[in-house]
């Protein structure tokens, strides 16, 4: 296996003058595997088990009676594609990780160093965070093809941190991030074809083609915000309405290592500490802020202590099992009133600042491909489920086939709507105002603003 | 007592008129004296009282129940739930109060002067003003942002600025400027029951001032659209307008240049954005001359726009001169008071524009 990868690798590497890593590698696999053939014998009728049904494990969950078939894979019957897959009952329902332990700052325990993983948390965690990931390579393509324009920022790379805090939050806690959403946008719930279609600026898009990339906007997701570090104030105003609306409800703070040096942060701080406000700062340190390195930036890179009388934690945000205990630890302690609280998810972001940005200036591509290698969030994810037993290499390349197709669909609905039309120009300027006229470019031209 | 004559006498009233429309048993109309301060004091409380999710946040608020008392007895009655003393962090608390009207929330954010709020600038314009719309519609952002704008007396520079050109230039946002104890309460409440975020900005010159409150603007619902300007006074010869203290100084221009034939009508302009330019282009379409009043800088304010507004519109056809700016001068605040005076419009430099537009 470790060779044929290699001999891929190399031909690429001479195709295309470029190193071919490991991910990139594994894609065109997936990518073949959709016309390669699994060929097996297609009744029904004749199920035959590859193998006898393991002992059910010790702590079996799983209730599903029905067993599905077991075919063997044969080379010389081309032309049938069937579904290979085991019994559920063969997988593993549920198992405990070791996650990393998070470092403490005015804190005297921190979140367990273990967690458990059921089946389908992993599966959705997986689904999570590959719609993601396919979703800002689409957004790449379709940026070079000069389809998207202006602003593009990518999240690929940092995947774990939208699916684990998602996982440990409710839908009816808040969140608000900075420019880097698109992730975020998807996990607070909006589809991949609206968030696409916003990026085109089409009148399908989440905002109507009015916002762009850094402006999509969901039920208790206050986007998407342009302006560095301004959304930490909005953050801090958020979990205020929370606690003055008493409804036990926290909410997640997102901004950067480049935005953890704005003053108003500080100011957040203080009177997040003052009031006890129920909210959750959490630092994506992807250790460069647009092309400077978190070393030259900050006098200190301890970003979870920056906080200073607010407690924090370092958390590996390559994880997504560790930023959910993380998440669900810091959440716990919000809604025990006993005020805000700092978290720091070390992560990497494997493209540039934005798309205008090729990210290699600053740092070199050993460092990129060594992350992807080692610590990439959804092959980590899939390497643990698949050495516990949890799913099948074929249920994940089933779940990679479904992704692929949404996002294609998505693709096409972004690249064919139409664009939001002029008459909806001056729309939307006031809430719940009659209507009003908008002065043009000219002093005859007189357009109408609906609310 | 003088203060209060001259705001009667101002108003235009007639106490015998009013008093003759009525049954002879009935008693005269319960109009009160009623300071800005205290309007704009009443104004808040009937709100806070109204809708739970009104609250204001502010440095010295509170407890010392505001640096300039307009909030006296609202802690007291209504506790720091809804009534919140922030640290001196203006980018930070604007931002908190911009995010939990996001949320749900209604808050009135008080600036001690809107000169500090220029710390706070990019959360009023980039995160409250342009939300609305960026999100085609799904984010709403019900905030006030009021406090004392422009000159007050020898505070110089840096605490004398007038922001209504700035804040008026941005669009998604309301912007009023209160004149009266009237305007300041059915201004605030407006801007409080509106969905969008409304600049309120207050003349600290003007609290202390005591004017006429009619029975109607003492009830709880009173309120004053936004948008609207209001004709303080009627003429023939010459159009004033003006917002804010100048309106003030406009009707004494004005009671000065009838004793001499010259009637002026006088605009307060309520309410900056959306600017209700109908009403000056009806009156100039009727005294065909001009003047407006301001106490901010020249370049790029509020009497260049209504200038350029005039000129697109069907008025200019009836303009018999070019429309006159009174402005402050064109300089940073000097503190020496004679400086001080000599650096913003006084009523005899509105008696001088006026006859020099009207060449006399």
């Amino acid at each position: 296996m470790k060779t044929m990868l290699a001999i891929i690798s190399n031909a690429l590497c001479r195709m295309t003058g470029r190193n071919a890593g490991a991910q990139t590698v594994s894609e065109l696999l997936t990518d073949l595997s959709e016309f390669v053939d699994l060929t097996s014998p297609a009744a029904p009728a004749s199920a035959q088990t590859q193998r006898l049904p393991p002992k059910p494990p010790p702590t079996a969950v799983s209730t599903r009676a029905a067993a599905v078939l077991l075919v063997s894979g044969c080379a010389d019957r081309p032309g049938a594609r069937v579904v290979v897959s085991r019994s559920f009952a063969d997988f593993t329902p549920q198992a405990t990780f070791d996650i990393k332990k998070c470092d403490l700052h005015r804190l005297e325990e921190g979140p367990p160093v273990k967690a458990e993983l059921t089946r389908e948390q992993g599966l959705q965690y997986y689904r999570t965070m590959q719609t993601v990931r396919r979703m800002e390579l689409k957004a790449d393509q379709l940026y070079k093809q000069k389809i998207i324009r202006g602003f593009c920022h990518l999240y690929d790379g940092q995947e774990a941190c939208a699916a684990g805090i998602e996982a440990a939050i409710n839908p009816s806690d808040h969140l608000i991030t900075a420019y880097r959403a698109h992730g975020y946008t998807y996990t607070r719930g909006v589809s991949v074809k609206e968030i696409l279609a916003e990026l085109t600026g089409r009148r399908g898009g989440v905002a109507k083609g009015k916002g762009g990339s850094m402006h999509m906007y969901a039920p208790h997701f206050y986007g998407g915000n342009g302006i560095v570090g301004a959304q930490v104030p909005l953050g801090a105003g958020i979990a205020l309405a929370c606690q003055y609306q008493g409804k036990n409800q926290v909410c997640v703070t997102l901004y950067g290592d480049g935005a953890a040096n704005q003053g108003q942060l500080f100011e957040s701080y203080n009177m997040a500490a003052l009031w006890k406000l129920p909210c959750i700062f959490i630092c994506e340190n992807n250790k460069y802020g647009m092309g400077t390195s978190v070393e030259r930036a900050a006098a200190s890179t301890d970003y979870y202590k920056r906080g200073d009388f607010i407690p924090g934690l370092r958390v590996d945000g390559m994880d997504v099992l560790c930023v959910r205990e993380a998440t669900q630890f810091a959440a716990d302690h919000c809604r025990a009133g006993k005020g805000p609280i700092i978290m720091e998810l070390q992560t990497y972001r494997y493209h540039g600042h934005s798309m205008s940005d090729p990210g290699v200036s600053y740092r070199t591509r050993e460092e990129i491909q060594e992350v992807r290698s080692k610590s990439d969030p959804i092959s980590m994810l899939k390497e643990r489920m698949l050495s516990h037993n949890m799913a099948s290499v074929e249920e994940f390349k089933e779940i990679d086939i479904e992704i692929r197709k949404q996002v294609e669909e998505a693709t096409q609905f972004a690249t064919s709507d139409p664009e939001p039309p002029l008459e909806e120009l001056c729309n939307h300027i006031f809430s719940k105002n009659p209507p009003l006229e908008v002065r043009g470019t000219s002093p005859w031209s007189k357009l109408k603003s609906v609310s | 007592m003088a203060a209060s004559l001259r705001c009667f006498l101002r108003s235009g009233k007639n106490t015998v008129s009013a008093l003759q429309l009525r049954d002879f048993h009935r008693s005269a109309p319960a109009a009160v004296q009623m300071t800005v301060r205290d309007a704009l004091n009443q104004a808040m409380d009937e709100e806070l009282e109204r809708d739970e999710r009104v609250f204001l946040l502010g440095e010295e608020v509170a407890q010392y129940d505001g640096a300039y008392k307009v909030s006296r007895g609202l802690w007291k009655k209504y506790g720091d739930k809804r009534i919140i003393d922030t640290p001196i962090s203006e980018m930070g608390f604007t931002g908190i109060a911009v995010g939990a009207a996001m949320a749900g929330l209604r808050p009135i954010c008080e600036f001690m002067t809107f000169n500090f709020s220029m710390q706070a600038i990019d959360q009023i314009i980039n995160s409250a003003a342009k939300t609305y719309y960026m999100s085609a519609g799904l984010q709403s952002v019900p905030i006030v942002f009021r406090g004392p704008n422009g000159a007050s007396a020898g505070v110089a520079a840096q605490h004398s600025q007038c922001f209504a050109a700035w804040y008026g230039h941005c669009p998604g946002l309301k912007v009023v400027s209160p004149w009266n104890s009237e305007d300041a309460k059915g201004l605030l409440k407006s801007a409080i029951r509106d969905e969008n975020p409304v600049v309120v900005l207050e003349n600290e010159l003007l609290y202390g001032v005591p004017f006429e409150m009619s029975e109607e603007a003492q009830s709880k619902d009173f309120t004053i659209p936004i948008g609207k300007a209001k004709i303080e006074r009627q003429g023939n010869s010459i159009t004033l307008v003006a917002h804010s203290r100048y309106v003030g100084h406009c009707l004494d221009a004005a009671a000065v240049l009838a004793k001499e034939g010259i009637e002026c009508e006088v605009i307060n302009l309520r309410t900056i954005r959306p600017m209700d330019v109908e009403s000056i282009e009806t009156s100039v379409m009727k005294t065909n001359h001009l003047v407006t009043v301001e106490g901010g800088w020249p370049q790029f304010g509020i009497g260049a726009e209504i200038c350029a507004r005039i000129m697109e519109g069907p008025a200019f056809n009836y303009l018999d001169s070019p429309v006159t700016r009174v402005t402050g001068v064109d300089i940073p605040m000097p503190y020496a008071k004679i400086l001080e005076d000599h650096s913003l419009p006084q009523v005899k430099d509105i008696i001088f524009s006026v006859k020099k537009t009207l060449n006399i």
